[in-house]
């Protein structure tokens, strides 16, 4: 019996190996590593290194650039999650209750369905490149061509200081809502449809439905979405770099953490400084984890 | 690209099936310290034919950076003239968009190639390269008989600015081979159908910004407003013409109120003027691609631009569109430097590297390239100008060519050029969004020299960056 066991557990250990240590080299060691590097002032091109403790970090707290970043990714950190989890709620709840019924999705929902769905299927790139043509300044806009038609100055919506980090999160949100509505949608399918009817026949509107039944059935899915939605927040990297003017300008009105990091290393060739900042950012993507979780924690509804 | 060295999928897993797991561990990310190098072989006479002692038979790798002038220049002018000398040599050539990507782990790893352009948006920083002791130093280059002629040194073949703008550390160790003549571009055929004059008083500059405006024909001036590194350019060259060359020396020497001389400020004055009124609708967001076919299209008139821009467009030049450019007008009356004064500064890097297995065999490749021969046939299969001196005599070259050459001429021993924004990337960055910012009113031209200033003093004040001087 207990040989048994033992033989089963090699078994299994034979399998999670070959896992384990690839993940070991190619994902955690990188990371300690990076740990190293962040006390070093390692430029990239030298094979040795000078160690020079946690100057780094000092050289982090005066770092201007870096700490707009920071506000940026917190900015996005609050309205990202929030602005496409509302959205997603409230086409989700469309397509499958809001029909006249309540209890079916309105008119065509699974055409709508797969049309939101959409700019999930394209790569990151593709939509910032996309949204550089449809926020370009002059006559070939997409947005501004019409604008100049009737005569109304085109609006700077990558170039304005003021309005880029606006639009960044509007692309950011645009290419996350459909998959959050299919999330939701199969969150919904998942609760029984005789609640909803129980609580029509109890005389509840739609509003009561949405928010005393839909939303407190749903709210595992919610809680997942946003943390998922907290880590692109975090991130935005890919549609920063490629889509706004100076990769994270104008005037540094849209850069991100990790875009700081990407320039640090391979703009300025400053490996331990960009070490140093990645650690930073880890600290907060870490810290954010654990915070979200912790705050939305609450009793799981059985039913 | 079929000359990059390429894995397979399966060499890939075959090589990581025998790697041991502890290896891979510590080869990952960080840097591994060199492999001993292998016992060099007695080193090889020099001579004057030979006066690096190339190895006849060691090979040479050379990358070249894929852009704006390809890389066919490489294969069929170049190498073929330094195979004609040593034709023992196997030359390993190799090219790229991504000069960071492909190289820098060849540097970390201690086996550079020998001979690399390092050019275009992903260049390594020479800063970065200098710190490291990774680029050659050339000084033999330059004292060693020019490929043409035993009797001239190379020294006296090229462009006196590639010695001052390819030292580092007092070590000349980059040649920029190609000659960048900066100023204001235009079409003749616009400014004769038009009847306009080119400007050589500021106030004439706005006198005629403003007749192009009302003319309603086009906008006046644009820039690529992506990228604003082309509004600090002439911003620049205008305060060097109005307060002299050490207007920009003291920039570059990240010297106490740099920023903050009288000069410079009257030059952002001016730049912002024209930001705010005689810009192309939309210019802050066009990058030079959208802003130069503009101009093709006689959109806008006028376009702060270097030598290159020629061969740039010339797909969608329309056919009598006559490129020419002219310098910054003339700003005070009382100017330290004279009209003619240009902004040029040796571009297209290549450079040595100091780690490579065969550098002697490098720098003769670097003088190859540099003779008479080489540089000529450069200069007519990419239209445009090479830093050796006299190469492209009797070569027919297109107007802005042409123009851009006489003006050169004209401005003699009054060229200026900076060198900060190269040496220290942040403050480039920064230069880059405060310059942005006041061409389009988002900054008044005392806050961007306020931006500027904090931002140099930031950089002379970290002890981790290495400071240059000029």
């Amino acid at each position: 019996m207990l040989f048994n066991r033992y033989r089963r557990g090699l078994f299994i250990a034979s399998f999670l190996a070959a896992p384990v240590i690839l993940y070991a080299i190619y994902v955690i060691s990188p990371n300690i590593q990076a740990f190293y590097m962040a006390m070093t002032d390692w430029r990239g091109v030298t094979a040795t290194p000078n160690f020079i403790g946690l100057e780094n970090f000092q050289r982090v707290l005066g770092d201007s650039v870096f700490w707009k970043a920071v506000t940026h990714n917190l900015g996005l950190l609050i309205l990202l999650p929030a602005i496409t989890i509302v959205i997603a709620l409230f086409f989700a709840y469309l397509l499958n209750l809001g029909g006249s019924k309540g209890v079916s999705g309105i008119r065509g929902s699974t055409f709508y369905r797969v049309v939101f769905f959409f700019p999930q299927v394209l790569a990151v790139t593709i939509v910032a490149v996309l949204f550089q043509q449809v926020f370009r300044p002059d006559g070939s806009g997409m947005l501004n061509g019409p604008l100049m038609a009737l005569g109304i100055e085109p609006v700077g919506f990558l170039s304005n200081s003021g309005i880029a980090f606006w639009s960044v999160l509007g692309v950011l949100v645009w290419q996350a809502v459909g998959f959050y509505v299919v999330l939701f949608s199969a969150g919904l399918a998942g609760i029984p449809r005789d609640v909803f009817e129980a609580a029509q026949i109890d005389g509840a509107n739609r509003f009561t439905l949405f928010f005393r039944i839909t939303l407190p059935l749903l709210w595992d899915t919610v809680q997942v979405a946003w943390v998922y939605l907290g880590i692109l927040a975090m991130d935005a990297f890919a549609i920063v770099w490629v889509m706004t003017l100076q990769q994270g300008g104008p005037d540094w009105s849209t850069t991100v953490m990790a875009a700081e990091i990407y320039r640090n290393a391979f703009g300025y060739f400053r490996f331990g400084y960009a070490s140093a900042l990645g650690v930073v950012m880890f600290l907060f993507t870490v810290g954010f984890a654990i915070l979200s979780l912790r705050l939305s924690r609450r009793e799981r509804i059985e039913y | 690209m079929a000359h990059t060295p390429h894995i397979s999928r399966r060499e890939l897993l075959r090589g990581a099936a025998l790697v041991p797991v502890a290896g891979a561990l510590a080869a990952c990310a960080t840097p591994a310290a060199p492999p001993a190098a292998s016992s060099s072989a007695a080193p090889v006479a020099t001579s004057a034919a030979n006066p690096f002692g190339v190895d006849a038979k060691k090979p040479l790798e050379v990358w070249i950076f894929d852009g704006g002038f390809g890389q066919q220049y490489a294969t069929d002018i170049h190498q073929p003239l330094f195979k004609s000398k040593y034709a023992g040599i196997e030359v390993k050539h190799n090219s790229t968009k991504e000069i960071t990507k492909v190289l820098q782990p060849r540097f970390a790893g201690g086996n550079p190639p020998e001979v690399i352009d390092n050019s275009g948006a992903n260049k390594m920083d020479f800063g970065a390269l200098a710190q490291d002791g990774q680029l050659a130093d050339l000084s033999p280059l330059l004292d060693a008989p020019s490929w043409d002629d035993p009797n001239v040194k190379v020294r006296d073949t090229i462009d006196p600015s590639v010695i001052e703008i390819g030292t580092y550390d007092g070590k000349f160790s980059v040649v920029g081979y190609v000659n960048y003549i900066y100023g204001i571009w235009y079409s003749q055929k616009v400014f004769k159908d038009n009847g306009w004059e080119i400007p050589k008083t500021w106030d004439a500059f706005l006198a005629l910004c403003e007749t192009i405006k009302k003319s309603g024909k086009m906008a006046p001036f644009t820039y690529a407003g992506k990228h604003p590194q082309y509004a600090y350019e002439p911003l620049l060259t205008m305060a060097a013409k109005i307060g002299g060359k050490e207007v920009l020396v003291n920039i570059d020497n990240l010297e106490d109120g740099a920023w903050k001389q009288e000069a410079v400020k009257t030059a952002a004055e001016n730049m912002a003027e024209i930001g705010a009124k005689y810009l192309l609708q939309g210019t802050a967001g066009l990058d030079h691609v959208q802003t130069q076919t503009a101009q093709n299209k006689y959109q806008v008139a006028m376009l702060p631009c270097g030598s290159w821009l020629e061969n740039e467009q010339k797909s969608t030049t329309p056919e009598g569109f006559d490129y020419a450019m002219f310098p910054i007008p003339d700003i005070t009356g009382s100017d330290a430097l004279p009209y003619t004064t240009l902004h040029t500064a040796p571009g297209e890097e290549f450079m040595v590297s100091a780690k490579s297995a065969h550098p002697q065999a490098g720098m003769e490749y670097l003088r190859a390239m540099l003779s008479k021969k080489a540089a000529g046939e450069f200069s007519k299969l990419v239209k445009t100008v090479t830093v050796v001196k006299g190469a492209s005599e009797g070569l027919t070259i297109s107007s802005g060519v042409t123009s851009a050459s006489s003006a050169v001429a004209a401005a003699g021993a009054n060229t200026v050029y900076y060198r900060a924004f190269g040496w220290y990337g942040p403050l480039n960055d920064e230069a880059k969004a405060a310059t942005g910012e006041l061409m389009t009113g988002g900054l008044t031209p005392d806050a961007y020299l306020e931006r500027m200033q904090k931002k140099a003093d930031e950089i002379k004040n970290d002890s981790s960056i290495k400071k240059y001087k000029r």
